[in-house]
């Protein structure tokens, strides 16, 4: 060979080692992503397989009997999840209604040129504050300022409408009612944001066609517009419910953590969260296994919901 | 011109309605339909901002009253115990860092890795889209029930509460936060930058780690510092996991203070002393947060497409 070919030779050799090295490091570095994106299914199957192995005595004592149960005696081991499963709905529920007729609201004026952009952006930077504070600064402010503010307007509710259900008991400082209208501000800037996000991404030709056929601004917002972000709108409002089923702080200061189930709103009540943030610092044994079965159940229902606002919003960014 | 007039008039006659007629007619209540919706569309507005400003309002006069009464000890002194005036917050300012280093340790390696599948490697296959849907997912597990996780997973194992405990729990709310940030960074990336490395020869690896992340370092310097505002604020997934210390904790082993359940401790604390230092310390967390979320908004600003 002449001496040329053998360099050649070596430089290919060389280089394949060289190249070879590189390669390898791509393949880990693909496999490693692999193996992380995976997992993060497989936290959630894990999160809920830890539940699950710790309230299994738990489950195996009460059954499915442990839903219906409005029992919670430590002294007697006997334990169930009805009070905080009503609480945890209700709350949400009425939570639900005033944050959404609020929120949406909020959501058109953010999405309108009502007033010039140099305002708006403020404003949408204030109401984005909301989400920014933490849940236990909430709680204390209801405790401090909130609870003792609306107390009055809720005395005079129940003497002009004591003789409705809801309504039937003397406001308690602690109450369901109250925890309510507290999570409802907090769900708000989740409601406000993506329902002015799929206001916004609306085709400009809608509403140009509907001007053009002469519709006024709100004709064109309440036929045409907000129909048409309508999933969008309603994907928000089931995120906002899976964040007002799970949100603790804020319920666990001041929902009062009574175990009964009460017609009235205005009694104190528990959620599901709650009464795991109360009792679980004391808690052993089977009064454990029993939160941990009630957190299966919470973690049941807010990933329920939350799969659904996730069907919900991509339908919509699909037809988008 | 007479017969321009002519065809005017009968124009305007063709429906048989007299000039303005039509409009007055209907716009009346139109107009009234359209300022009642916008009159309710702007006491919404006032509704959603009046909690805000009150909170902010509390948080100052209560808060800062107290930061500037002892000024230097509530940032030097350990709490007080019930009955005791003064005091201060060292411990949890101390532990509330660590346990949301501890988090972003733990979730920063994890999101970015995760983000640069789906982004790069995926492309929208079924798997990507799986992880998508496991991420948003993940984001609405209630935090509590991060808490009982790394309570079961961390507590029982290590037989103790520790600050470990309370950044495994942060971890797991903060990692969707930082996959979906740097996903953001990862697609605002040109197309053309992907071609020219396919170009000269790079292999993913190299692109992906010396051109492609630190152009989207913005991105994931943002979602590092939104995950952290929100765990900064946590209280339920630390109840269980770093518990409590009356006491500056000596190691990651250990149950460790935070600011967050010095706030719930003391806000549902019968003594007044306690009942201030809530305030003051929740001022500090919400400055905390406020000051992370204005940070992180100057950093997307920065970007390198």
């Amino acid at each position: 060979m002449t001496p040329s070919t053998i360099s050649h030779q070596e430089t290919l050799i060389e280089s394949s080692q060289k190249f070879n090295a590189p390669r390898l490091i791509d393949r880990i570095f693909f496999w490693l992503t692999v193996a992380l994106a995976v997992s993060v299914g497989l936290i959630l199957l894990w999160i809920t397989w830890s539940l699950l192995s710790i309230a299994f005595p738990a489950i195996a004592e009460f059954n499915i009997g442990f839903l219906f149960s409005q029992v919670w005696n430590p002294v007697e081991d006997a334990y169930g999840a009805l009070p905080q499963i009503y609480g945890t709905i209700v709350s949400s529920i009425v939570a639900l209604l005033f944050a959404i007729p609020l929120g949406v609201g909020v959501a058109v004026f953010l999405s309108e040129n009502f007033l010039p952009r140099k305002i708006l952006t403020p404003i949408a930077f204030v109401i984005e504050l909301l989400a920014a504070i933490p849940s236990v600064v909430y709680g204390m402010w209801g405790i401090f300022v909130f609870i003792p503010f609306i107390l009055p307007g809720l005395q005079a509710i129940y003497g002009t409408f004591g003789w409705l259900p809801f309504f039937s008991t003397q406001p308690s400082t602690r109450q369901l009612f109250a925890t309510a209208l507290v999570l409802a501000i907090m769900i708000l800037p989740t409601i406000i944001a993506i329902s002015r996000d799929s206001l916004v991404s609306t085709p400009p030709e809608l509403r140009q066609g509907a001007y053009g056929l002469g519709a006024t601004r709100w004709e064109t917002l309440t036929r045409v517009l907000v129909p048409s972000a309508l999933s969008g709108i309603i994907g928000s409002i089931m995120l906002a419910l899976g964040r007002a089923l799970g949100e603790t702080m804020a319920a666990a200061m001041l929902i009062g953590n009574s175990n009964r189930v009460s017609a009235s709103l205005f009694a104190p009540a528990s959620t599901i969260s709650a009464l795991i943030a109360n009792q679980f610092g004391e808690a052993s044994g089977l009064q454990r296994s029993a939160l941990f079965y009630e957190a299966l159940i919470l973690m049941i229902m807010t990933l329920l919901v939350n799969m659904l606002a996730e069907v919900i919003v991509n339908r919509f960014q699909q037809v988008e | 011109m007479s017969s321009s007039n002519q065809t005017d008039q009968i124009n305007s006659n063709v429906y048989d309605i007299a000039p303005g007629e039509f409009d007055q007619g209907m716009t009346q209540g139109r107009k009234m339909f359209g300022n009642v919706m916008t009159g309710l569309v702007l006491s919404c507005v006032a509704i959603a901002v009046l909690p805000l400003a009150s909170i902010l309002f509390m948080l100052l006069s209560n808060g800062l009253v107290r930061l500037f009464q002892d000024f230097p000890s509530v940032f030097t002194e350990l709490p007080p115990p019930p009955l005791v005036d003064g005091g201060g917050f060292r411990n949890a300012i101390t532990g509330t860092l660590l346990t949301c280093l501890l988090g972003a340790l733990i979730s920063v390696p994890f999101g970015v890795l995760t983000a640069i599948y789906t982004v790069e490697f995926g492309q929208g296959n079924k798997l990507s889209q799986f992880v998508r849907f496991c991420t948003n997912v993940l984001s609405g597990v209630p935090s509590i029930i991060a808490g009982l996780f790394a309570y079961g997973i961390v507590v029982l194992a290590m037989g103790t509460f520790s600050a470990i405990a309370g950044g495994v729990a942060l971890s797991v709310l903060m990692m969707p936060i930082i996959i979906r940030t740097t996903e953001e960074g990862l697609k605002s990336i040109p197309r053309e930058v992907r071609q020219g490395l396919v170009g000269i020869g790079a292999t993913n690896f190299q692109g992906v780690s010396s051109v492609i992340l630190p152009a989207s370092l913005p991105f994931v310097a943002t979602g590092v510092t939104l995950a952290l505002a929100r765990a900064a604020g946590e209280t339920a997934p630390l109840l269980f996991t770093a518990l409590f210390n009356q006491y500056d904790s000596r190691g990651l082993r250990e149950p460790i203070a935070t600011l967050s359940v010095l706030i719930y401790n003391y806000a549902i604390a019968p003594y007044k002393n306690q009942n201030e230092l809530a305030w003051a310390a929740a001022l500090i967390v919400v400055l905390l947060i406020l000051a992370i979320s204005i940070l992180a908004r100057s950093l997307t600003s920065k970007k390198i497409y």
